[in-house]
């Protein structure tokens, strides 16, 4: 038999202005198990809680039931309040009497009625509250970082520099992501390299960050403060702990491919360093080209070598560490609009080129050293076209979104064009100009002034006459059909999310939203974390974005790890679902519901009718489980039920409404 | 509806998520907003901790209309709560017309925790049909007692991650 203290609140008049305090008090009285019932002018006030916790004792109450504001107001307040007593914290329920009663009623006799029916409900919910307690979890204070761009970059330093060590995880053979591939940055004109590749130095040499470079995430298991994290570093068949990075071995080998940095419009050796400050500052060879792991024949970098790091015997090699937290930063891609722009050629036009390639043309280090010329012929273009949101804002053939950055860099690209090409003729199709961002229109509007021309519409084909490219589209602010006849067309298109990111979203537990973006926690208030506890999202990877944000979210997420990591452990929900293994069947359906991916079946044996049974049963993982019970409607037998908000408390309620 | 006693008052039981719906109906008190007394709210966590159980329950021992309430599609503090209370509660509502419930008596609404104004207006407009149709004296319903009759009924189990997640589009 329980012992209950019911105590209700006037809240000055608030509450006792539409209720009958003292027949709510009466009633409660005469409601099973209550041993005291009694009122308060302010519940909340200490010598409220003192009176409440003198009844406690006095009364010998287990567990006790307070009506008065919203429990979203003081359930937390009066928790704190039984800390200091004998009760369990969590053995309390609130009556919310005020904000759905006293002050949505006018009329006092409904009021009060209504306000006997929630204490009532509240009463017969307490009778079967249960003693809770959190478990504490320890944080591993070490983070990983997947994706070494700008963004992965920031949050590594961030996180380093506050004093934790930090893994990097790259893909690429160097770390540097898109940015250090562009020329300029908008809005300022500074040179991408000078300002992307000290960081990339940094990085390369802080004590507490670890890279690892041509490698991925194979799996990932564990929770907050404690993920276990396989990573495969694959084969670079150079031993970077003997390689000076001299470069030898680069000059001689005999094999070109074409450069994936110079998004093809360059070559580069089978044996290669993406660019001259790759960091790592050490080649790796491209196996699929070496004419040694392909043919067995050449093999003359190893011959070359001084320090003899060359081993083509090389292997993937799979690492297994823990990680308190996952920053998430692997960026985006380019849409493939070869595919899907038949009618801007597909891609048949050596000509039309892309706003990367474009980057890697007006770029000094880049392959025609920042001469801007066509690809196809190597003489100046001297009439360009430029072609915004090819992809962005196309629901029919593209995606639905603003791909953010391309106005901006589309201007840049413009004000560089004629800036190289003083002579030349530029023309601008959009179909909006969205620059927002300190100094960003400024720089539109100087554009302008440097001669660019913009034609507001779409281009609705591209087709070669005479050795131009003739563009085809609509100047939708004159109504006319417009025809630029180009040397050269650049295509602005859309950022699409990173290859990985489905896989690595659904391992992480993070969900996609309908473009297969990462999704943050909440769009306004929770803009870097997710809905794993411990996992935070950095960059492009949650949205097209440009390095000013990328960089911004990059250091908040490094904020949140800094935060986790402040402390040794971490208190986890008391109120989250628990499995009765003896009526659990193993049937799994609550594990594929589980949206925190915390429920996972693990075989036990136990004694079952005077017999030992090995059977799977599910179990929950405290650290993971939000306590939200979707799992509980899902499960046949009803072994699942959640800690607080239990099968049996929700229909005492109900019963205790109709039937009291 | 047989003749109803003239004193007799709905009791209409709404199933609210804490962190929309119900944090709604707190907004609308702090508001003084204006609605029946009629209404008792139970609060859970997540519209998607709602066993259609606790609805035959309610109408068995004596409600007269229930609501399910949580937060809009694609806004549940959960991530996907709403969208198992959406599919459950539709599949479910069916089966209960079928029985011969009147669709007004159950219903599923998603209102966020802004939308004090739509609490409101949701409550006046709910209370006002139930009490239209008068008592409900059923007794159809009666389906399998037990708290497993959420998923027996199959509108739970096989709901996985993988389910196709409607976007947007409201039930209500
Ligand atoms: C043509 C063009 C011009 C631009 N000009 C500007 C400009 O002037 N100013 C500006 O502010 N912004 C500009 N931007 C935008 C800018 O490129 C991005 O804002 C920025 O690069 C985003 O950085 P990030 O780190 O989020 O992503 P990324 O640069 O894409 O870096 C992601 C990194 O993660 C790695 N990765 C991917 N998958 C995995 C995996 N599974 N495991 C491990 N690693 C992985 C990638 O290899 C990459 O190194 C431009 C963009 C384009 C296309």
């Amino acid at each position: 038999m329980s012992r209950i203290g019911v105590f209700i609140c006037h809240c000055g008049s608030n509450i006792a202005g539409t209720v009958d305090v003292a027949r709510v008090v009466e009633a409660a009285r005469s409601f099973p198990n209550v041993v005291v019932a009694d009122d308060n002018k302010y519940t909340c006030s200490d010598p409220g809680q003192q009176s409440i916790k003198e009844a406690i004792v006095e009364y010998n109450l287990d567990r006790i039931v307070i009506a008065s504001c919203s429990p979203r107001m003081h359930e937390l307040t009066f928790r704190k309040m039984l800390k200091d007593t004998s009760i369990n914290p969590y053995m309390l329920e609130i009556a919310n009497i005020r904000e759905q009663c006293s002050w949505v009623h006018k009329d006092i006799e409904a009021g009060t009625v209504k306000a006997i029916d929630l204490v009532k409900m509240a009463t017969a919910k307490v009778d079967k509250d249960t003693p809770l307690f959190t478990t504490t979890i320890p944080i591993n204070k070490r983070a990983l970082v997947i994706g070494g761009g700008i963004a992965g970059m920031q949050a590594a330093l961030d996180i380093a520099d506050a004093g934790y060590p930090v893994t990097i995880v790259e893909a690429e053979p160097s770390l540097g992501g898109k940015m250090v591939m562009l020329d300029k940055t908008f809005p300022t004109m500074d040179c991408s390299a000078c300002i992307c590749t000290p960081k990339m130095a940094d990085v390369g040499s802080h004590p507490n960050i670890t890279v690892k470079t041509l490698s991925e995430v194979e799996q990932v298991s564990g929770y907050v403060g404690n993920f276990e994290v396989t990573i495969r570093e694959k084969a670079k068949y150079v031993d970077y702990a003997t390689c000076t990075g001299c470069g030898l071995c680069e000059t001689k080998c005999p094999t070109k491919v074409a450069s994936e940095f110079d998004q093809g419009l360059g070559q580069r050796k089978a044996i290669y360093k993406p660019f001259a400050q790759a960091v790592p500052s050490k080649p790796t060879i491209d196996a699929a080209h070496c004419r040694k792991l392909t043919s067995d024949k050449c093999g003359v970098c190893e011959k070359l070598c001084p320090t003899k790091a060359i081993n083509f015997a090389d292997e993937d090699k799979l690492t297994t560490e823990t990680y308190g937290a996952i920053v998430v930063a692997i960026g985006y891609k380019l849409i493939d609009w070869g595919a899907l722009y038949g009618e801007y050629g597909g891609g048949r036009y050596s000509d039309v080129i892309s706003g990367l390639q474009f980057e890697r043309l007006v770029n000094a280090s880049g392959p025609t050293e920042g001469h801007i010329t066509r690809p196809s012929d190597g003489t100046e273009p001297k009439t360009v076209a430029i072609i915004k949101c090819v992809g962005s804002r196309d629901p029919e053939k593209g995606r639905s979104y603003c791909s953010r950055a391309c106005c901006m860099y589309g201007a840049k690209h413009a004000h560089q064009y004629l800036d190289k090409v003083p002579d030349g003729r530029c023309y601008v199709f959009y179909m909006d100009v969205r620059t927002p961002g300190k100094g960003y229109d400024e720089f539109y509007m100087n554009t302008q002034h440097d001669g660019a021309v913009y034609l507001r519409g779409r281009v609705s084909k591209i087709f070669e006459q005479g050795g131009k490219l003739i563009c085809k589209g609509e100047d939708t602010l004159i109504g006319k059909q417009v025809e630029v006849a180009a040397d050269m067309v650049v295509l602005e298109t859309a950022m699409v999310p990173a290859d990985a990111a489905d896989r690595l979203g659904s391992m992480l537990g993070v969900t996609r939203d309908k473009d297969l973006w990462l999704s943050e926690a909440h769009p306004k208030l929770r803009p870097v974390e997710t809905n794993s506890g411990g996992i935070y999202l950095a960059g492009t990877c949650q949205g097209p974005k440009d390095i000013p944000d990328s960089v911004a979210q990059a250091s908040a997420a490094a904020m949140k790890v800094a935060i986790l990591f402040s402390k040794d452990e971490l208190e986890s929900n008391a109120m989250i679902a628990g499995s009765d293994a003896s009526l659990c069947n193993g049937c799994g359906a609550c594990v594929n519901i589980c949206p925190y991916s915390a429920i996972t079946l693990e075989e036990v044996t136990r004694r079952e009718n005077s017999r030992m049974v090995t059977r799977q049963v599910s179990r929950v993982n405290p650290g993971l489980c939000q306590g939200c019970g979707a799992c509980t409607v899902a499960c046949k037998p009803g072994a699942m039920d959640l800690k607080g908000f239990s099968d049996e408390q929700i229909m005492k309620e109900v019963e205790a409404l109709c039937q009291w | 509806m047989s003749v109803v006693d003239e004193k007799w008052e709905p009791t209409v039981l709404a199933f609210c998520c804490h962190w929309c719906t119900y944090s709604g109906a707190d907004l609308a008190g702090l508001n003084r907003m204006n609605y029946p007394a009629n209404i008792r709210v139970l609060r859970v966590p997540c519209s998607g901790r709602v066993n259609p159980q606790y609805v035959l329950t309610a109408f068995n021992k004596g409600c007269d209309g229930v609501l399910v309430c949580g937060c809009h599609p694609g806004d549940c503090h959960y991530v996907s709560g709403n969208y198992y209370a959406k599919r459950r509660m539709m599949a479910f509502k069916r089966l209960l017309e079928y029985t011969g419930l009147e669709p007004e008596r159950f219903q599923v609404r998603w209102i966020s925790g802004s939308e004090a104004g739509k609490f409101r207006d949701t409550v006046v407009d709910f209370c006002e049909k139930v009490r239209a149709l008068g008592p409900y004296t059923g007794g159809a319903v009666s389906l399998s007692e037990g708290l497993g009759a959420g998923a027996e009924l199959g509108v739970g189990a096989e709901l996985g991650v993988g389910a196709e997640l409607p976007q947007g589009g409201d039930a209500q």
